[in-house]
């Protein structure tokens, strides 16, 4: 039978996606809402924004929002995120493992603050945070993780070394929690964005942004909606028999 | 009425696959083939979906013996 959805990808779906304040995190957030997923919002900025962020998805589209601040690299922070979750709504059918940290340092300049912090959130923050949404997801026999890497992750980049293995260690992350958790009917993916048009570009070079662009195939940079587009998928139905991949959304970028 | 612990004694007998009248009080975690580390994430869950919690994730590396695990839910307000 051809695939045609008879409503919302997402309805009845709840979502947790981390880093959800602004750039990738906050586009993802909007679609998932937007096709229906109750969503909650995760980030280490002011709680009282996230909330008005969280009230705004709820008007805009009609779905139910809430507000979980806290720093992923906080565990405790973690813990208190999700017994939120599970006080509000009871279940998790999607998690967007999404927030992280870009620091950059050539590799005789990279000291160990720097490496316990970059690793801090973005790989043990995502192992934590991994860890409780497949708890959540394991009582329902159900779920999709989606975790965010880096083109950086998988192809390196220079004066990005931490940052590349923060991002390549979710890689195995990723790789391994799909082969345990399929057996309870949960989705392991990544995805491994290229150039995104974010604040996080804001400080690069004029000269090294222009290279960067005329490296991508497509001819653009990305956009946080390029992101989200296959994050609703891999979150959806859609993608009921995908797990344990890395989906690159980089219009060909060759770094 | 069924008491918490007598509920939470029934629980680890289902999760555990023992007989409906296995004592249960002295077990430990590994102390016995049928509480391994798999059965364990099982009786996590089942714990949480009988008293309606959310453990943590110390709670459920912690949980290692059924006493503790009295005690763990007693934290989270059920008392055994």
């Amino acid at each position: 039978m051809a695939w045609r959805p008879d409503g919302p990808l997402l309805a009845g779906r709840t979502a947790l996606v981390t880093g959800a304040a602004r750039g990738i995190g906050w586009e993802v957030a909007r679609t998932l809402a937007a096709n229906g997923a109750d969503v909650a919002l995760g980030g280490r900025s002011d709680p009282a924004a996230l909330a008005a962020q969280a009230a705004a998805l709820a008007d805009e589209f009609g779905v139910r929002a809430l507000a979980v601040p806290g720093d992923v690299a906080d565990p405790a922070a973690v813990n208190a995120i999700f017994a939120t979750v599970w006080q509000a709504w009871k279940r998790l059918d999607v998690l967007v493992n999404n927030a992280g940290v870009l620091e950059g340092a050539l590799i005789g300049m990279i000291g160990v603050d720097l490496i316990d912090r970059v690793l801090a959130t973005n790989t043990r923050g995502a192992i934590l945070v991994l860890q409780a949404a497949a708890r959540m997801m394991a009582r329902r026999r159900a779920g999709s993780i989606i975790t965010m890497t880096s083109i950086i992750g998988t192809a390196g980049d220079a004066g990005q070394a931490v940052y590349s293995a923060s991002k390549a260690a979710l890689l195995g992350l990723t790789a391994s929690a799909a082969k345990e958790l399929a057996p309870q009917g949960i989705r392991v993916n990544a995805i491994a964005p290229g150039y995104i048009d974010t604040d996080l570009i804001k400080g690069v070079a004029p000269a090294l942004h222009e290279a960067r662009v005329a490296a991508i195939g497509l001819g653009r940079i990305g956009t946080p909606a390029d992101v989200a587009g296959v994050a609703l998928f891999l979150a959806s139905d859609l993608a009921g028999y995908v797990t344990g991949q890395v989906v690159g959304v980089d219009g060909g970028l060759r770094l | 009425m069924t008491s918490n612990r007598d509920k939470l004694r029934q629980v680890f007998r289902e999760a555990l696959g023992l007989a409906a009248d296995a004592p249960v009080d002295d077990l430990a975690y590994r102390g016995i083939k049928q509480w391994d580390s798999v059965a364990h994430m099982q009786l996590v869950a089942s714990i949480e979906a009988a008293f309606d919690l959310m453990l943590d994730t110390d709670d459920v590396i912690g949980m290692s013996t059924f006493a503790v695990a009295c005690e763990i839910v007693g934290k989270h307000g059920v008392a055994t």
